[in-house]
This record gives C-alpha cells, structure tokens and sequence, in this order.
C-alpha cells in the first residue's frame, strides 16, 4: 500500500524525501504508477500555496512549480507559452499537469520541457538559493536533485520564438517528436539561436548542428535548406510503437524548416 | 495503514466519507460513496472515462489523489439531472444518438457541461476541443459534437 505524506511547505517535503520517496505535483505521473501497482512505497506532497505562483510581468517570467498549463493559459502575458501548453494532454490533464512535472515527463510525453530548454529557462530548486540551467536538472533527472520550488523563464523577443509539436492524432494526441526554436534577430541576422528537440533521444536535448547553421545567418532560403539537412545529425531517436527511428530522422528536418518559415513570416 | 477522513461537497450535498491511503478519486466515488456514473477505463489519464469537475475544472478522478479532494466542490454526471429532470445535455445525447455503448457517456458529459458552463456558445472547434480528452470508440464523436453544439444552439437563441 502506499503511504502519503503531506507537508504544508516545499521546504518540508524536500527534507522529507528519503531514499525511494516518490514527490507527486499534480498526478499525472505519479498517479499512474500508484493505478499500475509500480509506485514508490511513500510518496511525498505539500500544498504549499508558493508552487501555484505566478508572475508574469516583466522580462523573466517566473513559474511555481506547481502551475498547471491551464494556469499558463489564462494568463494573456504568457502568450508566447499559450502554443507550448495548448499541446499539452487533454482539457483535463492541462487542468492538473503541472510545469514542474512536466521536466520529469518521459518521451512521449514532456514536451513543455523542450519548449522551457529552447528558452534557457533556470531551475529554483527548494532550499537552495540561485537558480540552475534547465539542462542541469533534464540531464540528471533520473537521479533525485531536490525538489523543483518555480521555473525561470526569459521573455523572447517577440516573433523570436516557435513551437511545434508533431502527434498523429489531432487536437489530442502523444508526442512523435517536438521543435523548439528561439531564433532573435539583429538586423536580419540570426543571433543566440537556441533549438531543443523532444523525442529525438532519451529526453529533450539541443541541437548543437542546427544551432550552427543558424547561428549568424540570416533566414534565407540557403539557410533553411542548411538547417533541414543537418537537424538529425548526431542524434539517436528512438524507436517505439509511434514511429521509427529511421522515419524521425526523416521527418525531423522537414518540420524544422516548416517552423522556421512559419516565424519568418509571422 | 488509516484510514484518511475527507470531507467535502459531492454533486451539491456534504459528505464525510473515509479514504484509503494513495487511494484514487475514482475508486473512492464509486466504491467509497456508490457514484457509479465517473467509469474506469484506462487507469492511465488517457481515456477521460472517469472525467468529473473538482471546483468547476475537469480532472481525471483516476489521477486524483481522494484524500486532496478535502474541503472541495466534487461534480459527476450523476449529479447532472435533478430528480427525473434530466440536465439538456442528457436529452441531446438521446435525440442525437450520441451514446452507443455508453461508457464515455459520464465522461463527455462532464466535459461538455463544463465547456458549456464557461462557454455557452462554443463554435464547433471549441466543442472538439473540449472534448480531446474523452475517447469514444463507438461513435465516430460526430454525433456527440452535434449533440452539445445543439443544446448551444438552444441556449444562443432562447
């Protein structure tokens, strides 16, 4: 049987995360496992009302762990995140998924985190001061970090960012692979480009080929034949049951360009 | 282990009932307090099956913790009509044909209720959109789209 706990504070329940504690934010995850039989033996929650806190003004954003996509979305001044939570589940998975939960989401699920990675988004962690790059905390995430406490995230520049997610089933539906770009232009070139891949490895990475031929560039058309070549280069995506590896390193690059035009001319 | 009291609001009437630790909403609805109309499908948050509104929002019952629902306002299809009056909704789904098997039933109508509570007038996207999260393998959802859209419909022009 499982054990819960709760503490009325994030600080607490990061304390009380002993070796083999599951945390469970809003269930999506967890909740799975504990229907499955597979759950930890002791799960940890808090109803700290700081993980629901949002603050959107300004040029970082700042999200509690806690915030749910539903939240992101009645929030007008996160629109640029409104693309990234709208593919996310369903309206009822959206009103209990949270950002926190999401950097945990494995493939074919977590796309939010691919959107947060494009973004240079940082990590408060519970009990720590200073934030961390959200590519330390994907990258370790199978080892216990702490607790996630909120998700810093730098405005883009407007225009500067896209988002695509490819599903078979549409509007709901798991995640094949997913695209992020920011890509901020200085007159007309390209500068600081950051792209994150979901569903291309074990969990969302960057692009280091693709930031490359954008880097410096301006978005011609040379430009977007360069980045469609090279988007699968040095990648292992998986195979599963919703597509191959052979057909996402196909298909990859195609959507990536079809991104890129898709903010050049918005 | 002990059990967890929970005390909370269930289609609009008080009710004290006890939990189980790490027992699911869903279970505890149907086995805890009889409500039999939120269906278990999945188990994995995939089907919408066990739909129901916690404070107004749809949540899937099956990855909802029963003990967090304390002090909260619980609504299930089965809360939908009022005696022998069924909701409008109940009654588009008959006209319409939108049931067939009818274990999504509970589920749609709980999201359909919700978007309609917000949304009186959806367009037929937003209607989609609402529904996303319930899985229907029988009809085919054309039916079950018509259905909601026309209870819209009737309340746009009444």
């Amino acid at each position: 049987m499982t054990e819960v706990q709760t503490y009325p504070t994030i600080d607490e329940a990061a304390r009380a995360m002993a070796r083999g504690a599951a945390y469970m934010g809003g269930g999506t995850i967890v909740m799975r496992e504990v229907n499955a039989g597979t759950a930890a033996p002791v799960l940890v929650r808090t109803d700290d009302p700081t993980l629901r806190q949002l603050r959107a003004q300004g040029d970082t954003v700042s999200l509690g762990a806690g915030v749910t996509m539903a939240q992101i979305l009645a929030e007008p001044q996160l629109d640029f995140l409104h693309p990234v939570a709208r593919r996310v589940g369903g309206p009822q998975v959206r009103n209990m998924g949270t950002v926190g939960g999401n950097l945990f989401a494995a493939h074919p699920y977590g796309d939010f985190a691919v959107a947060l990675l494009a973004l240079g988004a940082r990590v408060q962690l519970a009990g720590t001061s200073g934030a961390r790059p959200v590519e330390d905390v994907l990258r370790d995430r199978a080892r216990q970090v702490g607790l996630v406490a909120a998700i810093e995230v730098p405005r883009p520049r407007h225009g500067s960012f896209g988002f695509t997610k490819v599903s078979r089933v549409k509007p709901k539906g798991v995640s094949i692979l997913s695209i992020a770009v920011l890509a901020p232009q200085t007159g007309g070139t390209l500068r600081g480009v950051r792209v994150a891949l979901g569903g291309m490895g074990s969990g969302p990475l960057r692009s280091a080929a693709v930031e490359r031929a954008l880097d410096g560039q301006r978005l011609d058309r040379t430009t977007l034949e360069k980045a469609q070549s090279v988007a699968s280069d040095g990648l292992q995506p998986p195979t599963d049951a919703l597509a191959s590896a052979w057909y996402r390193s196909e298909v990859v690059g195609v959507h990536l360009r079809r991104l890129l035009q898709s903010m050049e001319s918005s | 282990m002990a059990k967890i009291p929970v005390t909370f609001t269930h289609n609009g009437t008080d009710r004290a009932a006890f939990a189980d630790p790490g027992q699911n909403l869903l279970e505890f609805l149907r086995r805890g307090l009889g409500d039999l109309s939120p269906k278990y499908g999945c188990g994995q948050g995939a089907c919408g099956a066990c739909t129901v509104t916690i404070d107004g929002q749809t949540q899937l019952a099956c990855l909802v913790l029963a003990e967090t629902v304390q002090g909260r306002d619980v609504r299930t299809a089965a809360g939908l009509a009022d005696g022998a009056t069924l909701d409008p909704l109940q009654e588009a789904f008959m006209d319409h044909f939108a049931a067939q098997c009818g274990y999504c039933t509970p589920g749609m109508l709980v999201s359909a209720r919700a978007l309609l509570d917000t949304n009186p007038t959806p367009t037929r996207e937003e209607v989609i959109e609402a529904i996303s999260g319930n899985l229907c393998r029988c009809t085919g959802y054309e039916p079950i789209i018509e259905a909601i859209l026309s209870v819209a419909g009737r309340r746009a022009t009444a």
